[in-house]
């Protein structure tokens, strides 16, 4: 049940090939990157690597690969509250191509994600032009996925997820000072979009805690559409102001904002500072509550923390130095880069029913918050 | 429909005579790095991806456009 | 009906696209007409005037450092002058970097043996109407324009051979 025809984006795609100009942009430049990641928080660490590389075909084409691994282990409150705390693996890998032809830029790619309960595989086309003296560029971008949902210790279970992304997006030169973007994407699911181990809960009053869970019901299709504006702003003494807002809604009744800041600041000795904060709000879905008042309350059931009522904050720094060039061969240029973001959650309607003493539907409200850091490694040949 | 077909003729007769505002040689300060929407797709996909898992939100992420306009 | 919204805006967008498709620009083009003058300070420090290159074929190279294409061609710019300077042909190159600082830094790492001026001021970007990074604009023995480059790609430099070679052979009208 596609909100946009697949005739209409290809329709929009050929278009923007066949637009004749005979001036080029330019290909993302080659590059190799290696990040190591680690999240903590919520009892969940993640960590791992993720590894890119990008390499130029002759003077029109470009393939990068990407390599990415979550080593989670979770003791998460979804976790401790109704399973024992797992370990678990997840293997990304993303292939892209991307062509240059006249102004227009076009790209492909190939995602596949791995763990040992979820399988997820993703092809995605875009294209972009340039126009206006280069001040303005259009783009175009559609994603089709195909996800196997498992269950671990049941090997027969599976099940099904499609997805299909289609974003549109603008970016304006204003000033020689000033640039911002415009995106607007529009997703659609369809399948099975619940999470297979987890619950709901409702009142129960033959149950000695007051409560009794069932599994989650979801519906089958989610239609989301989100807006954002972006805008960098060169300062004279040379630095950016960097600004973001988005607007999301979705069939499901959540609607969300968020907004983010940034200030980077190079200094004159290969130093560059970046300084981040960025704050997230979302009102629940329809069918999620965190105690349903009995069993069988509603069609859809969620009590997922994700589709609560929540906001987060988030304050990022990131150091990077600028390694001495030209000494190394090949290497234009390198950089090391180190980032440190702190997150708080705070839930306005799930509530920590790992706190005994309360009665259900009084326990205090959950939040958490979460340590994010990142160390890498880029290098420019 | 008609609305649409005015502008569009509007734009062809005078989108194609814009006059760039920023001359070609006006943009050092768009070329640099730090006026880049993306100038690290590691790092910004792996934020993302950290939002992403633990907020309903979803899209309309990354910008492109800017930069040096050379070619 | 959310749909329905959906899909005509996409037609829109179509629509829109396919009517800035005819927004056509060329990129090497034959001109005609006298090469504006114009004197800037050079990177030896001296002043240099383009009406006395005439008599000369001039390949007027406009470039920044910011430019990453323009890097790119410099060094095959640099060919090119070698190859034909004994036979009345010179390359000027016309950086456009408001710091002239960034153009002396990018210049130690590409060194280039063609005169490099400075027009930090754009007033000549200007009486050229540059409006692409690089721009090349190919001057004969008489000082007038005969061809124009907009942005590079590898493979240029080809034509810019043959065109300084045509240029070459013709000779000055002037006796």
């Amino acid at each position: 049940m596609a909100a946009i025809s697949r005739r209409q984006w290809l329709l929009a795609a050929v278009t923007m090939a066949c637009s004749l100009s005979l001036l080029a942009a330019v290909l993302p430049p080659e590059r190799f990157d290696t990040l190591l990641h680690y999240y903590h928080g919520g009892g969940i660490d993640i960590s791992g690597p993720s590894l890119l590389l990008r390499k130029g075909l002759g003077q029109s084409a470009s393939i990068s690969a990407n390599y990415y691994v979550d080593a989670i282990s979770s003791a998460s409150i979804d976790v401790i509250t109704s399973a024992t705390p797992y370990h678990e693996r997840r293997v990304e890998t993303d292939i892209g191509f991307d062509y240059l032809r006249d102004k227009v830029t076009m790209g492909v790619d190939v995602k596949r994600s791995e763990e040992n309960d979820y399988d997820a595989n993703t092809i995605g086309f875009n294209i972009a032009r340039d126009m206006f003296g280069d001040l303005t560029t259009v783009s175009l971008g559609y994603r089709h996925s195909r996800d196997t949902v498992g269950k671990r210790d049941q090997p027969d279970f599976s099940e099904h997820v499609r997805r299909r992304n289609y974003a549109l997006g603008l970016s304006q030169i204003l000033s020689r000072n000033l640039v911002v973007n415009l995106n607007w994407e529009t997703i659609t699911d369809e399948g099975y979009l619940n999470n297979p181990y987890r619950s709901v809960r409702y009142v129960d009053s033959s149950s000695p805690i007051g409560y009794s869970y069932q599994p989650e019901v979801y519906p089958n299709t989610r239609d989301s559409n989100a807006v954002a504006l972006r805008a960098n702003y060169y300062l004279p003494y040379r630095a950016a102001l960097h600004a973001e807002y988005r607007f999301y809604t979705d069939s499901w009744g959540i609607r969300a904002n968020n907004y983010e800041i940034g200030y980077t600041q190079p200094t004159r000795d290969r130093w560059t500072f970046d300084l981040t904060y960025r704050r997230y709000g979302q009102t629940q879905a329809d069918f999620y509550s965190d105690l349903f008042p009995q069993i069988d309350a509603q069609n859809f059931l969620a009590r997922d923390k994700e589709l609560s009522t929540f906001t987060d904050h988030a304050i990022g720094v990131t150091a990077s130095y600028e390694l001495a060039a030209a000494r190394w061969g090949p290497i234009d240029r390198g950089s090391v880069n180190f980032s440190y973001e702190y997150i708080r959650f705070d839930y306005g309607n799930f509530r920590d029913i790992s706190q005994s003493g309360f009665l259900p539907g009084e326990e205090p409200l959950y939040g958490f918050s979460a340590d994010v850091l990142q160390l890498y490694l880029s290098l420019w040949y | 429909m008609i609305r649409l077909a005015a502008l569009s003729v509007a734009l062809l007769l005078c989108g194609c005579g814009v006059e760039p505002w920023v001359k070609p040689y006006e943009r050092a300060n768009l070329a640099d790095p730090i006026m880049s929407f993306d100038p690290n797709p590691v790092s910004s996909a792996y934020r993302r991806h950290v939002f992403e898992a633990r907020e309903a939100a979803r899209g309309a992420e990354g910008g492109e456009g800017g930069g040096c306009g050379c070619n | 009906m959310e749909q329905l919204r959906r899909g005509s805006v996409f037609a829109r967008t179509c629509a829109l696209i396919v009517s800035l498709a005819v927004c056509a620009a060329s990129q090497a083009v034959e001109v005609s007409g006298a090469a504006p003058d114009f004197t800037l300070k050079s990177a030896g420090g001296e002043n240099l005037k383009l009406a006395e290159l005439r008599g000369q074929v001039v390949l007027v190279n406009f470039w920044a450092s910011w430019c990453g294409p323009c890097r790119q061609e410099m060094p095959l710019l640099d060919q090119i002058y070698g190859q034909y300077k004994a036979l009345g042909f010179t390359v000027l190159g016309v950086n456009v970097d408001e710091d002239v600082a960034q153009a002396n830094m990018l210049l130690k790492k590409v060194q280039v043996s063609f005169p490099v001026v400075y027009d930090s001021a754009n007033k000549v970007s200007e009486l050229y109407r540059v409006s692409g990074m690089p721009t090349t604009v190919i001057i004969d023995r008489d000082g007038n324009m005969r061809y124009r480059h907009e942005g590079y790609l590898p493979g240029y430099e080809d034509t810019y051979q043959q065109q300084v070679r045509t240029l070459l052979m013709q000779r000055t009208s002037a006796r």
